[in-house]
């Protein structure tokens, strides 16, 4: 019967409630950590987010922030977690793709992959 | 305020707008960027780039119970998510070339719109189930678990349901929120979407939206990792809270209690942002 949920879409559903749920836990830890990194040391400085200065380069991008990070600098360390953050959905859509795939439903392998050019040009050709 | 002051209080503001946000299906982006420009007079820029993050988190959090659980419906989210995320682009690109103060009178308005949604009775579930040819072909349809056993749905008017999401994907990107308000709009209204699947799937569908435009965000330097963090971390707190009372809470009281939150901070968005104080 059309629509309803055969049991490879179940696994499908599963593998992606996994995903989903590690990525946001594993970028929640790393944000943490560069959290308490960055307010033990920059706790006592003044908080002022009125006036917009942009964030310097090195935070715009995913070297810069891959070497920020590394560098063990908490504010590097927390980019490095919302980068992941960011990626989780992506990452879900490129296992939808193989999930369509074998469950050879075609028009929504193109349709995931529709989606997947979309968001790649969003975090790669818009920089 | 020093560093340590703001962050405490960003992450309980953070947590208490998850929470609601969960619980009302909003998402907690249409009252994170009011409170943080409002209350802690953050550049509304930041305050988009940050909540754009929240979004990311909330939606997948949630949606990776919801998934489980099998309410979501992956094909209707994947198939909109074409529309959501080429509106998201478009919102970004649009967010650099329009004034904070127009930012903040659209944001007013779509807030005053979602208090309008929020504090409607929740529409009938549709009861016939005529299948539509097109939904039919793209496998739209459905069936999800209720204590009466497995209903099945069936999707209505889906190009009304795919232009509208577009919107969605454009105001998402633009404001950095959810935008679950027009997500009703399309799945309830137009879609005929019953109401669980609706508001799980667009849980589902939001993280992929705020994806597309926060890659555009973070490259040109609106996220702050200092203020992003207690905002992620708190609205997650909250979401989290929030969907394990889904199916125990009885919402109605609280969509009207939330829906004047937002009403208000939409009549003061569209004040600041006409009186050029945004």
């Amino acid at each position: 019967m059309l629509g309803v949920p055969t049991w490879s879409d179940r696994k499908v559903e599963e593998g992606i409630g996994t995903l989903l749920r590690t990525g946001v836990l594993l970028s929640a830890a790393i944000v943490f950590l560069g959290g308490a990194v960055y307010l033990a040391r920059h706790g006592e400085s003044p908080a002022d987010y009125r006036v917009f200065r942009g964030e310097p380069s090195e935070l715009r991008q995913i070297r810069g922030i891959v070497h920020e990070a590394v560098s063990l600098r908490g504010r590097g360390i927390i980019q490095l977690g919302l980068l992941l953050l960011i990626a989780t959905p992506v990452a879900r859509v490129i296992f939808s793709i193989f999930g369509f795939a074998a469950e050879k439903d075609y028009p929504y392998v193109g349709f995931a992959s529709v989606v997947l050019v979309i968001l790649v040009y969003g975090l790669l050709g818009s920089s | 305020m020093n560093v340590l002051e703001f962050t405490a209080l960003v992450w309980i503001g953070s947590v208490i707008a998850g929470f609601l946000g969960s619980l009302t299906g909003l998402g907690g982006g249409v009252v994170l960027v009011p409170l943080l420009t409002l209350f802690f007079k953050v550049d509304i820029r930041y305050a988009v780039g940050a909540s754009l993050v929240s979004v990311i988190a909330t939606s997948s959090g949630a949606a990776a119970a919801y998934v489980k659980e099998g309410i979501s419906n992956i094909r209707i989210g994947m198939f909109l998510e074409i529309a959501t995320t080429l509106g998201a682009l478009l919102g970004a690109f649009l967010a650099a070339r329009i004034s904070t103060g127009t930012i903040a009178i659209v944001f007013g308005a779509v807030l005053l719109y979602s208090a309008y949604v929020a504090g409607q009775p929740r529409t009938k579930d549709p009861l016939d189930d005529v299948p539509d040819p097109l939904a039919t072909r793209l496998r739209l349809n459905g069936s999800f678990p209720t204590p009466e056993g497995m209903r099945h749905y069936c999707v209505r008017r889906v190009p009304a349901g795919f232009s509208l999401m577009f919107g969605a994907g454009a105001l998402s990107g633009l404001l950095g929120i959810g935008s679950g308000a027009v997500k009703v709009l399309a799945m309830d209204q137009a879609m005929r979407i019953p109401f669980k699947v609706s508001t799980t799937t667009s849980n589902f569908m939001i993280g992929v939206t705020a994806a597309a435009s926060a890659g555009v965000y973070l490259s040109r330097g609106y996220i702050d990792p200092g203020l992003s963090m207690p905002v992620m971390l708190g609205v997650l707190t909250g979401s989290f809270l929030g969907s394990r009372m889904l199916f125990k809470a009885e919402t109605k009281s609280l969509r009207l209690v939330f829906s004047a939150i937002i009403l208000l901070l939409g009549a003061q968005m569209l004040y600041k942002g006409m009186a050029g104080k945004i």
